[in-house]
This record gives C-alpha cells, sequence and structure tokens, in this order.
C-alpha cells in the first residue's frame, strides 16, 4: 500500500461511523468477526456494539493489544515509569492503592496483567472469545527471549477472561517452536502469510514446514502482500497451504468484502467454520 | 548514456576529503583480533529505552549474535532486565564500557553523550554502533571517525533508511543515470512526535540532543546524502518553534550543491501522519523520481526508457524490493542494519554503510543549517 493511500484510509475512518459502516457491510455478508487493535477509536465501535445488542448479538471481536503507537509515543514522551502510570488501570492512584508500585512493577507478570486489563475494559460485555498480542509485542518478547510470558499471558487470558490467548508474529517458525518449548499447547497464532514471502522470516519453505509439523491454530494474514499479489492468485495459493486455518483480510469496501469472501469460498470449499475461528474475519 | 558523476556527488565538505572507505577494505596486518567466527557476537546495549530494547531484540533475534549485557540509568530498568532477560546490567556507560565481556556496543542514549561512550568504547578495543546522529558537533563526529579507522574498529551510525529497497533502488538507479543529470531534490519527513506543548524528556531539551533538527530532519539529510551526495553550503534555513519552547518542532533549508539546489524541509508536529514519513523527490534532464519507504516512482521522458523503466511512469514497491531479514521486529531495515554491522564485525569489512565518516557529513550540513538560521534570528 502506497503512503497516499494509508492517508486516505486515515482520514477515512478518523471517524468510527465510517468503520461500523464497514462492520455493517460485513455483517450483513455473514462475517461474524472483527480483528481490531485497542485503538481508542474501537471503544467508540464498542459503545455502538452495547448500544444495539440485537443488531450485533453473534459479533465477535478478536482484540489486538496493544496499540502500539500510543506507548511508544508515550515511552518517548515520558518515558517507561510514566507509560506504566498513565495506562494501568484506573491511573497511578489507584495502582498506588492495590500495592507499591516499585514491588508490582517489578514482577513483569504483574505488570502485564494491569496492562491486560486496562486495554480489555474498552470490550466489557462484548464477545472476545480470543485476545491477541500484537506482532510488535510478541516479537520484542520473543527477541529478547522472554519465553515464559508467553505462557503467563496464554494462562492470564484463560483464568481471568475464559478466552484463548493469540500471537501475532512475523517471525513464525521461531514463535511455534517457543511456545511449544514453553508449554503453549495448540496456539492461535497469526502471522503475514502470503506467495512472496513477504514479511515471512525465515522464508515460505520453513513456514509451510512449521505449519506442516507444529500442532498449531494458524489465521493467515497479508494475505495480498499489501497489494503485491492479485486477489486470486493470491487466495488460491494460501488456500492450497496445509495445515493453516483461517484467513483474516482488511475490508473498505462491501464490493472486495465480497469478492475476498467468494474466492475464500471458492478455493477453500465450504467447510463449517470452526467454534473460535471462523474462515474468514475483517479487520 | 553517460553520466558525469562527479559532478553533482561532491568528493567532500568544503574541499575536505571524505574518509569513507570503499566496500571490503579489510583492517590489514596488525589490526586488533576479531571475535571468534564460530561464537556468537557478544552484544552490550547502553540506554535501554524505546530504542535500546528495540536493538536489544533485534540483535539477540539475530543469528549469530547475542545480548550479554546491559546500561541503563534507571535502577528499575535494569532489576527487571538483570532478572528476567538474564543480562549483565551497569548503571554508568563507564562501568559496562570496561568492566562488561562484550565484543560491541550500541549505543541508544541521549544524543549528547554519544561521543563520551563511543570515545571510550572504541579506546577499548570495541566495535561501536551509534543511534542517530552520531554527535551534536562535527568536529566531535570526525574526531569519532579517525578514532574509529586508528583502532581499526567497526563504527556505524542508525540511519536505518539507508537500509529500505525503496532508498537503495532509487540510490542504484540515480548513480547509474536513469535520470540524467539531476536539477533538483527535494527531502521531507514529516511526523507526529510533538502535537502538544510539552518538556519532558531529553528530547525537548536541546542540550541533550533534542528538537526537530537532530532528531528527525538528520534522517532527510542523511538520506539525501545516500541519494544525491551532501551539499557544499546551505544558502538559507529556518528552525521554527510550534509547540516546544526550548527546542525547533520545523526546519527548512536550501542547499547548494554546485550544479544542483536542495530543499529540505520537516515537521515534526503534524498529526495528519501517524507515523514519520519521509519522502524524496529528484528531478533530473531525463525524468523525475519520487521515493518514500513504500513506493518507488519513476518517470522517464520520451527516448530515455531505462532497463526495465519504460518511458512514462512506473511504481515499483517495497514487497518488491525489500530483501528479506532473519528476524523482524519493526520494519526489516532496523534488521538489516544491525546485520550489516554484525557482518562487517565478522568480516573487518570497513567500507560498510553509514560509518561514523559518512556520518560526519550529515552532522556537518546540521551545522550549517544551524549557522544559517542564526544569520535570520
Amino acid at each position: 500500500m502506497s503512503e497516499e493511500k494509508a492517508r486516505q484510509q486515515l482520514i477515512r475512518f478518523k471517524d468510527s461511523r465510517a468503520i461500523l459502516e464497514v462492520l455493517d457491510l460485513a455483517y450483513d455478508l455473514g462475517i461474524r468477526t472483527f480483528m481490531c487493535t485497542t485503538h481508542d477509536r474501537i471503544g467508540e465501535v464498542a459503545d455502538q456494539m452495547r448500544a444495539h445488542p440485537n443488531r450485533y448479538q453473534d459479533f465477535i471481536y478478536f482484540p489486538c493489544m496493544p496499540y502500539a503507537h500510543k506507548y511508544a509515543n508515550s515511552v518517548s514522551q515520558v518515558g517507561i515509569i510514566e507509560t506504566i502510570q498513565r495506562f494501568s488501570t484506573g491511573g497511578v492512584l489507584s495502582t498506588l492503592f492495590r500495592g507499591a508500585m516499585g514491588a508490582l512493577t517489578r514482577d513483569i507478570y504483574a505488570l502485564m496483567k494491569l496492562l491486560v486489563d486496562a486495554e480489555m475494559k474498552r470490550f466489557d460485555g462484548l464477545r472476545t472469545p480470543v485476545i491477541f498480542v500484537q506482532n510488535v509485542v510478541t516479537d520484542l518478547l520473543l527477541g529478547m527471549k522472554l519465553y515464559p510470558v508467553f505462557a503467563q499471558f496464554d494462562r492470564y487470558i484463560r483464568e481471568r477472561y475464559q478466552a484463548e490467548a493469540g500471537f501475532i508474529t512475523m517471525n513464525l517458525p521461531l514463535l511455534l517452536e517457543v511456545l511449544e518449548e514453553v508449554g503453549v499447547e495448540n496456539p492461535i497464532v497469526c502471522a503475514n502469510i502470503n506467495k512472496i514471502g513477504f514479511r515471512m522470516c525465515g522464508g515460505v519453505d520453513a513456514y509451510r514446514q512449521a505449519l506442516r509439523t507444529r500442532k498449531c491454530r494458524a489465521i493467515a494474514m497479508s494475505v495480498l502482500a499489501s497489494g503485491a499479489i492479485p486477489p486470486r492468485e493470491a487466495i488460491e495459493w494460501v488456500c492450497g497451504l496445509e495445515g493453516l486455518h483461517s484467513i483474516v483480510f482488511g475490508a473498505s469496501s462491501a464490493g472486495n468484502i465480497r469478492q475476498t469472501q467468494e474466492l475464500i469460498e471458492r478455493f477453500w470449499g465450504p467447510r463449517s467454520a470452526p467454534a473460535t475461528l471462523p474462515a474468514t474475519a475483517a479487520s | 548514456m553517460s553520466v558525469a558523476t562527479r559532478r553533482f556527488f561532491p568528493e567532500g565538505p568544503s574541499g575536505g576529503v571524505r574518509r569513507e572507505l570503499k566496500r571490503g577494505t579489510q583492517f590489514g596486518d596488525g589490526a586488533p583480533p576479531f571475535v571468534n567466527e564460530r561464537a556468537p557476537i557478544r552484544v552490550g546495549i547502553v540506554g535501554a529505552g524505546k530504542m535500546g530494547l528495540s536493538h536489544f531484540a533485534i540483535a539477540n533475534g539475530l543469528p549469530g549474535a547475542s545480548v550479554v549485557a546491559v546500561c541503563d540509568t534507571s535502577r528499575y530498568v535494569r532489576s527487571v532486565l538483570r532478572k528476567y532477560a538474564g543480562v549483565q546490567t551497569y548503571g554508568e556507560a563507564d562501568e559496562i564500557v570496561t568492566d562488561a565481556q562484550v565484543d560491541c556496543l550500541i549505543v541508544a542514549t541521549p544524543t549528547s553523550t554519544h561521543f563520551a561512550v563511543a570515545k571510550q568504547a572504541l579506546q577499548r578495543g570495541l566495535h561501536v554502533f551509534v543511534e542517530k546522529p552520531l554527535t551534536l558537533s562535527p568536529a566531535e563526529s570526525r574526531s569519532l571517525a579517525d578514532l574509529a579507522l586508528e583502532r581499526k574498529r567497526i563504527n556505524q551510525v542508525g540511519f536505518h533508511n539507508r537500509f529500505i529497497g525503496t532508498f537503495q533502488e532509487a540510490r542504484r538507479l540515480i548513480r547509474a543515470g536513469a535520470l540524467g543529470t539531476p536539477s533538483n531534490v527535494h527531502g521531507s519527513a514529516f511526523g507526529q512526535v510533538v502535537v502538544k506543548e510539552q518538556s519532558s524528556t531529553w528530547r525537548s531539551k536541546k542540550s541533550e540532543g533534542g528538537g526537530c533538527l537532530h532528531d528527525y530532519a538528520c534522517h532527510v539529510v542523511n538520506l539525501m546524502d545516500f541519494l544525491v551526495g551532501s551539499p557544499a553550503r546551505v544558502s538559507g534555513a529556518r528552525m521554527q518553534r510550534i509547540f516546544s519552547t526550548d527546542v525547533e518542532d520545523a526546519v527548512s533549508a536550501v542547499f547548494d550543491y554546485g550544479t544542483m539546489t536542495g530543499i529540505l524541509e520537516t515537521n515534526w508536529s503534524d498529526d495528519t501522519v501517524r507515523k514519520m514519513s519521509t519522502t524524496v523527490t529528484v528531478h533530473g534532464s531525463q525524468g523525475k523520481l519520487v521515493v518514500d519507504r513504500q513506493e518507488l516512482k519513476l518517470f522517464l521522458r520520451d527516448g530515455c526508457a531505462f532497463e526495465s523503466y519504460a518511458e512514462g511512469w512506473t511504481s515499483r514497491y517495497i514487497t518488491e524490493l525489500q530483501k528479506p531479514v532473519p528476524f523482524y521486529l519493526r520494519g526489516e531495515e532496523y534488521s538489516a542494519q544491525l546485520e550489516a554491522f554484525f557482518q562487517a564485525i565478522r568480516t573487518g569489512d570497513m567500507g560498510h554503510e553509514n560509518s561514523f565518516a559518512s556520518s560526519y557529513e550529515t552532522d556537518r550540513v546540521l551545522d550549517l543549517i544551524k549557522r544559517a538560521d542564526s544569520l535570520v534570528n
């Protein structure tokens, strides 16, 4: 996607009503799952969904946290400590009330829980069967070899939200190896998977091998590689992959939602969608 | 088609001589020993802020390197990294330089501290990667470049745009003469770093190297240098405050390359863009090129087709032009630059990209901008 197109989309989706319009289109075409970052505007979308429960009763959210720009900008502006205080649930006063800030945040698992709760607040009362970690965090932890955090996140999401953890990554073969090592079984993972190998670290063959041999529920994203591959060719290729579970695609108009949905159904055939992972999800 | 590249790629600033070495230039006899080729390169990180942690993860994620030590002034950050990442931690830069068992340092502290840390590390015989810009003074940058050459240590600066496929292809096209003789270059960067009044971190303090000039405009100046060479003079410049009290939020300048003119336009208080957006346009006698990190657009006049680029407009995208990296965190370029750094350490290739000497060129132009601005204000 060109920077100009990204700018145009930014302008168009500045208003949460424009996001809702696309969601309505997708919903009417039978798509029930919405994968989204925990951007502030998503809070407004969630408010609308809560306000119209009958209209959106089957709607499923897959929140992807955190909205990284928010944290990155904050760390640049005010540093790590103040950022933690800024974004933990209820702000710094309640955090201090719950325990000594220093001791609490030195335990990074306690810190993780604080931040997850803060991000999940806006989804209160909505169905969130899978809660994802954004790739910038997954891959930061992967690179820093903070592997036990993955298992802790997985456990916390199950216990606190009765949901499953999902991990978005640009390094799928490495992540699957590590998740197996720390005991996260049959993980839900989401990665760029496309015919030209764009942002697939380790290469297409390593991805094929990982999908074939590791027990996981993999969701392909960036199937069109930012528009570098024609839709039909891109979807035919990805639907032919052994071990792929779902496809997530970006959507902005009824035409392209319908086209993508038809192509997936043509190349994957009619299949019963798994309980927690529909065959298609709009982002 | 022949192109007189020397006319528009001046040999150096103000009659000086470029100190960059050609790719493949080796250390030669008598150089200090390199790392054991089979053992991982041991990396130390100085400064565990946003960039430091990003470098930590990428360096550790790349094959053949391992982060073993971190220095940061925050006791909290040190305790977390020691406990969970299992690295040695230090509170002072001179401690990590003298005590840590490392082969190289990645310096990601405020710019005002770069000179002292890099100098000490080079004197100890470490290879050094420094976040951009190299220092706040051309004289200090020059002396670090000289010291690195004298000590024969790999020395690199984090101008990551040079590792983006679209910009690399743009440079190749310009150098190969696809545009004919360049006449104008325009470089710009916009982003939303400071969109309200604030004064809380080093980025908002002039004395520590904050401000749009050193934090933002430096990327564009360095990229323009990469594409068309560095200007001999800065004909005029303005550094303007929008929200900040101690630093500038926008920088504009006019460059004189001799046969070519350049315009620089940067503003980090632009909330119409989600993240930093850098674009360079080059006009030449045979066409025009517009390039950003996503896309390269080349227009060629009638009769000026070049290689696979036809007359008229051709667009090529990052998906096609970017080389894959073995570990990805936040853009291939961040991984590619550290991969290049480690590769240079292993091979002893002193002619690698973004040497201290090439970054001195950027610091020299930034200094010329400051001087030109002071004539106005």
